[in-house]
């Protein structure tokens, strides 16, 4: 069980989180809404939940809670920039469907 | 698939939900526009990765419209359709702007707001100030993927309603929500997170491209008041490379050159200034349109002595804020610079000597405003957790109405925090009245004439009663843009009448500025002026008593040596009369009082006398 961050995106990570000035690291996660079921959650973590999983990836912390964990296992957070935008991209093998958008997904 | 940003702990949003929110620095010489993304503000460039869009807006005959650095090539070509520094004319009427000599534009004095005649049409400034928020806001929705919420613009802190309307105006019209227009000084202060210090006194110090500003700001408890504004809004980086083409001048026995070898010689002469902040010397080479070859070694220790002046000339209106803010330099807790102009070394040293503490330089001076707005959309748009408090900002003149005599009565003193609303009762002045004219004015002055007015409204169908049984409750509410709303209300009756404020745009830059800083030194000329009148009414009384006082009594009780004393001790008083100066007629009035001491005496015996039958009134002592 792993998930693990591009070294793109573990240097944003680590600038973000320094510039910050707080946070442990990064909290992955899903919830059920949106337009395909399923929505990632991608937060500063500041405090680690006595339930949650840790995975370190290129220096970075990532903090997933156990329910969210099946539906991320396996996933390669990237950073990457499309034309004037950037931003993290979820590379998600347990992704079936996701909307055209890409922000919702079902598994 | 869509590319995501970290939020603050629990504040992912829905899918398609995103919060964007974005800060723009609407500059008189260029413009930003940044955004907080993973928690940091950052700028958002162009295509080709320009972060700073010039504030340039070409009109063209096929109605298409050009902004930015096409618009900025095409000056000297097309000057009268190309339309820079349309900040300077935002919510200002012809007659404010003084100088238009030197600007090639038509301009349309309309009711309200001058407007530029264009090959497109007649335009406000308003609509070119929004051609240049609407390439900003689509650089946004572009770089940020998704619509905006809203925005913060930053405005000076000089700005009147008229001023701040129009750009909420500009803004509505390039189709941007306005979340709120935030002080530039506080912006920059901001963005160096000086609002996370508890309190303090900073100076925000901006020298731009075409202007300088600088700013006392007072941080309490969240709240930066604005307590002292000054500047020069004909000095900037523009002056320096300026110097350094009189020098290239000088140095190369050049004389007159045409438009294209001045335009060319003065980008080289930015560019050597440029360097100069890097290098302890650089090259400037040119070809002129003639044929000369221009080679010259610019050292940075000849720059700074060339402009030496011009740095100088920055502090003058440092010490003037100081002074208007009743402060001294040990009293500064920061001094944050923004602007371009501010890389200059012998401008961060000359700030660094004048406040005896090394300012703060480490944000890019051109992005601070752009950056601290963007943190302040951020927290607007809720992208940040409750506990976050909310900057507040201040209103910068008071707002008040005007009474019986033409005197302000203030009902916001300035520096009240925004939102705000208050109240106060005033009542009818004559019996039956059953109207009241309520006339809005701004201004730290009491005379009304010496306010600005801001609109004016009636109150009618007030119930005919005897004067002062009326109860009339005036309300001003001030949104979070500093933006008025006045409403009337007869309390007995309920009848109401309400206004929102439609500026008209009446007073320039400077005048407004004046206003703020000089409500101390008015008061001090206020007094002066009262004593004067008071002195003034005291001599021509005292005149017109002893004028008839010698005529009717002058030949029987003084000879003729007396009467003569007395003239010219009259024509001394009228003398000073003449003068403006209260001291002088409060001596005169002395001297002449001095001199008909024993005329009145006499006068008074005389006229004891007669009363009781010929007695002296040395006679009645001990009576």
């Amino acid at each position: 069980m792993a998930i693990t961050l591009t070294d793109s995106a573990a240097k944003h990570v680590q600038n973000f989180l320094s510039k910050r000035g707080k946070g442990v690291g990064l909290r992955l996660g899903v919830r059920t809404s949106g337009c395909s079921g399923m929505a990632y959650k991608l937060e500063f973590a500041d405090e680690t939940g006595v339930d949650d999983l840790h995975f370190v990836s290129g220096g970075v912390t990532v903090l997933v809670d156990p329910k969210s964990l099946p539906y991320l296992d396996g996933m390669e957070l990237d950073y990457t920039r499309e034309g004037l935008n950037e931003g993290f991209k979820f590379n998600n093998p347990n992704v079936k469907d996701e909307c055209g958008c890409g922000e919702s997904f079902k598994v | 698939m869509a590319l995501l940003q970290i939020s603050e702990p629990g504040l992912s949003a829905a899918p398609h939900q995103h919060r964007l929110a974005v800060g723009i620095d609407l500059g008189t010489t260029n413009s930003l526009v940044a955004t907080v993304r993973n928690g940091i503000s950052v700028v958002l460039n162009d295509a080709e990765g320009r972060a700073l869009l010039p504030s340039v807006v070409r009109y063209l005959a096929d109605g298409n419209v050009q902004v930015g650095e096409s618009a900025q090539a095409m000056q000297s070509e097309d000057p009268i359709n190309t339309i820079i520094s349309a900040k300077r004319f935002m919510g200002r009427g012809l007659s404010d702007i003084r100088d238009t000599l030197g600007v090639p534009y038509r301009f349309v004095d309309a009711p309200g707001m001058l407007q530029l005649r264009t090959v497109a049409g007649v335009k406000s400034p308003v609509e070119v100030s929004a051609e240049i928020l609407k390439v900003l806001r689509a650089r946004a929705e572009e770089a940020l993927a998704g619509e905006l919420v809203g925005a913060v613009i930053t405005v000076p802190a000089y700005f009147d309603d008229a001023q701040r309307q129009a750009t909420k105006d500009a803004a509505r019209l390039a189709g941007l929500n306005v979340l709120r227009l935030l002080n530039e000084p506080t912006a920059a202060a901001i963005a160096y997170g000086l609002d996370n210090a508890s309190e303090g006194v900073y100076a925000v110090y901006d020298l731009g491209g075409g202007t300088f500003d600088i700013s006392i700001l007072k941080l309490s408890r969240g709240v930066f008041e604005v307590l002292a504004t000054n500047g020069n809004s004909a000095l900037g980086g523009d002056d320096f490379d300026q110097r350094i083409y009189c020098w290239l001048l000088e140095k190369n026995n050049l004389s007159a050159l045409n438009a294209q070898d001045t335009r060319l010689l003065l980008t080289r002469a930015r560019a050597s200034k440029e360097d100069l902040t890097k290098h302890a010397e650089t090259s400037l080479t040119a070809l002129l349109s003639g044929g000369e070859t221009i080679n010259s070694m610019l050292t940075r220790q000849d720059f700074h002595v060339m402009s030496q002046n011009l740095v100088a000339n920055t502090l003058q209106p440092v010490r003037r804020a100081l002074r208007d803010a009743g402060l001294k330099v040990e009293d500064i807790k920061g001094v944050v610079m923004v602007g371009g102009s501010t890389r200059m070394p012998q401008v961060q040293r000359a700030v660094a000597e004048f406040f005896r503490q090394t300012p703060l330089t480490n944000l890019d001076p051109d992005k601070v405003v752009a950056l601290g707005a963007a943190i302040q959309a951020n927290v607007l748009a809720g992208n940040r957790s409750a506990d976050d408090w909310l900057l507040l900002d201040v209103i910068p003149l008071s707002l008040g109405i005007e009474t019986m005599g033409g005197l302000t009565e203030k009902i916001i003193p300035r520096n009240s925090t925004i939102p705000t609303a208050r109240a106060q009762e005033f009542t009818t002045y004559k019996d039956g009245q059953t109207a009241m004219s309520i006339h809005v004015v701004q201004g730290e002055r009491e005379l009304v004439s010496d306010c600005r007015s801001l609109a004016k409204f009636d109150l009618r169908g007030i119930p005919p009663m005897v004067a002062g049984a009326a109860r009339i409750r005036i309300t001003f509410q001030v949104d979070a843009d500093g933006l008025l709303n006045v409403s009337a209300l007869e309390t007995g009756s309920g009848v109401e009448a309400h206004i929102t404020v439609k500026p008209s745009y009446g007073l320039s830059d400077t005048e407004i500025t004046r206003m703020l800083q000089d409500s101390n030194q008015h008061a001090q000329d206020d007094m002066l002026a009262r004593a004067l009148r008071e002195q003034q009414v005291d001599a021509e009384q005292l005149i017109e008593a002893v004028e008839n006082a010698l005529v009717q009594d002058g030949a029987e009780l003084l000879n003729q040596a007396g009467q003569t004393r007395i003239r010219a001790s009259m024509d001394g008083l009228r003398a000073a009369l003449q003068t403006a100066d209260h001291q002088a007629i409060k001596r005169a009035i002395a001297a002449l009082n001095d001199t008909t001491v024993t005329f009145a005496q006499a006068r008074m015996d005389k006229s004891v006398s007669h009363a009781l039958g010929g007695r002296k009134i040395t006679d009645l002592e001990g009576v």
